[in-house]
């Protein structure tokens, strides 16, 4: 369903854009129908650049990304907006995401004005109610309020429920559960599932690998732009390859373990590295000989499925 | 029929906010002297009808006469008609400039932005006294409308550059993707999304254009490069202080135009501050 293409992105920053920085570098998957994809990453590693790049928010530097056949960078007009009715996107922030001046079910209106502009008002409001009531909301405590006499949770799964009016194929999940209270999460996450199951496709933002081994069937593994490791979310889970996936998954607090026994030794990070491996500076089996200092290694197939970015693992 | 709801919910709020009702009430007192000035004042404004020269205020002079026994009401109200049409006109044209400017520049960014506010700093540095007098020099008789459209083309530069600023924070926000993805115009996206956020500021900035406005064409009026085909309350003031009122005591000549720039200019502001508690929901008291 939505191909991404070696895809790049690169901000010239200083002054006169002297210099560069690539926040996301030429990182490809795919996502098939009615399957949700992690995308795992630390702040900074391009993981919302990817997300925003998907939703026509932020042009790409080099790279396609195909949508059921097509480009999406080349659309306008018209095609966007039908780009629009299947591709939709829901943010970390919930409060951002409402214009403060103005009702929350505002963000509805405007799916009306944009995308159905001659539906009848009960037609309407019957499917307005049929949206909150698939997100677990009760359309008389949260219609006709200002955003901020709403709870996040309630606003997160508003903005899921806009995007439902549309009849969307694809969502873009950014982070939407990370500023959500543990109560409140999970009853998102199952609705996610509950869509999933309805054949939604979703790719899923997050920097938390036990979201994402809740929720998805494949992963993505992302350091500084780069896809270190990806594949089916088991096979990630069970057998980590790449250094930096080992140490994302020691570094899980556990329920059954204290701190003490899981000690992680973090390498200090230095500025942006170019011309070597994205790991690099912080890797403890970096090896010259192998050339992890001179090139990105390129993703090769460690099992069935499952796809990492090493020399150390291609020398095995 | 939900639009209906919403607008009546804006006016009960503004109609109920004492810090509108008071400036606004103040305004309108002396937008209706502007308005009414021709049945008001009895006497033209330049006419010699005193013979007795300066006299204060009375029954027949009700501001009293000036030194030449001219109506000080007459001048008064019709002064207040180009006071009104500076801010308007001045005012409004300087906001104008400063919103297209600002919010192209902020929207759109890049060398837009950057060509935009290389303009928006040669005006800002231009000293507007020195090319006033050069157009002074070649325009032998200055109406009140080349006064007004001269401060407009002048005073837009801080406007846009604050408006720049805040467009430019405003369209990162999450709400403006959320509209992107909509499927909005850029063009509706500024003006249903970024403006009504930054409305007490857009108003503020007419406010404070219409004020400056008023205050630059006092200036100009007092120095002598003001309109020489009309009546206005800066030329009041030039006229009391050229023929010795400070000296001579005559305070109904020139407190009457002062007094009242200052209480206009003043009311605006508390409008302002009023305006910003109907324009946030968060200010308002529920």
């Amino acid at each position: 369903m939505l191909k991404l293409e070696e895809i790049s992105k690169v901000y010239r920053v200083g002054a006169f854009g002297g210099k560069e920085l690539h926040a996301v570098s030429n990182v490809s998957f795919n996502v098939k129908d009615g399957e949700v994809v992690s995308l795992i990453g630390e702040s900074g590693s391009g993981k919302s650049t990817i997300g925003k790049m998907i939703l026509r928010l932020i042009s790409t530097t080099s790279g396609n990304i195909i949508f059921n056949d097509a480009n999406i960078s080349t659309l306008s007009g018209g095609n966007l907006k039908e780009y629009y009715r299947n591709v939709q996107g829901v943010f970390q922030d919930p409060f951002s995401s409402y214009n403060p001046i103005f009702k929350a079910d505002r963000v509805f209106r405007l799916i009306r004005e944009e995308f159905y502009p001659g539906t009848p008002d009960r037609e309407w409001d019957a499917k307005i109610e049929d949206a909150l009531c698939a997100v677990g909301l009760n359309p008389e405590h949260v219609l006709n309020k200002f955003p901020h006499q709403l709870s996040g949770g309630q606003l997160q799964r508003f903005l899921i429920a806009r995007a439902l009016l549309l009849n969307i194929k694809f969502l873009v999940a950014d982070e939407i559960i990370s500023m959500l209270d543990a109560s409140t999460r999970i009853d998102v996450l199952n609705l996610l599932a509950e869509l999933k199951s309805r054949g939604l496709s979703i790719l899923f933002i997050t920097h938390d690998l036990s979201l994402a081994h809740y929720i998805s069937e494949q992963a993505v593994i992302l350091y500084r732009g780069c896809v270190t490791e990806m594949g089916a979310t088991d096979h990630i889970f069970d057998n980590p390859v790449h250094p930096y996936t080992r140490m994302l998954m020691a570094s899980v607090p556990r329920l059954d373990k204290k701190w003490e026994h899981g000690v992680v030794d973090l390498k200090e990070k230095h500025a942006a590295v170019t011309g070597c491996c994205a790991f690099y500076d912080r890797c403890p089996i970096a090896d010259k000989s192998l050339g992890c200092d001179k090139f990105q290694p390129m993703l090769t197939e460690a099992e069935p499925d499952h796809f990492v970015a090493c020399y150390r693992h291609v020398e095995r | 029929m939900k639009k209906q709801k919403k607008k009546n919910e804006f006016l009960y709020f503004t109609l109920r906010n004492r810090k509108l009702q008071i400036g606004l009430s103040i305004i309108l007192f002396f937008l209706g002297l502007a308005i009414f000035a021709p049945v008001l004042a009895r006497n033209e404004p330049f006419a010699y009808v005193n013979l007795r020269g300066a006299q204060p205020p009375s029954s027949e002079y009700w501001f009293g006469t000036t030194f030449f026994g001219q109506d000080v009401f007459a001048q008064f109200v019709l002064g207040l008609r180009a006071t009104f049409l500076v801010g308007a006109i001045g005012g409004g044209l300087g906001t104008l400039i400063g919103v297209l400017v600002g919010f192209t520049a902020g929207y759109r960014g890049g060398i837009v932005d950057e060509l935009l506010n290389m303009l928006t700093n040669i005006v800002l540095v231009i000293p507007t006294l020195a090319v006033l007098l050069i157009i002074a020099a070649y325009l032998e008789v200055r109406s009140i409308f080349t006064e007004c459209i001269f401060i407009g083309l002048t005073a837009w530069p801080w406007a846009a550059r604050a408006i720049r600023a805040q467009t430019f924070s405003l369209r990162t926000r999450d709400f403006v993707d959320l509209a992107k993805m909509s499927g909005m115009k850029p063009l509706k996206i500024i003006f249903t999304e970024i403006a009504p956020n930054m409305m007490s500021y857009l108003v503020m900035t007419f406010i404070l254009q219409f004020g400056g406005a008023i205050l630059n064409a006092a200036t100009l009026d007092f120095i002598g490069l003001g309109p020489t085909n009309a009546v206005s309350l800066g030329l009041m003031m030039q006229y009391a202080v050229l023929w010795g009122s400070l000296l001579l005591g005559h305070w109904w000549w020139f407190i009457p135009p002062g007094a009242a720039i200052t209480a206009i200019v003043g009311a605006l502001y508390v409008m302002n501050v009023g305006l910003d508690e109907v324009f946030n929901p968060k200010l308002r008291e529920m």
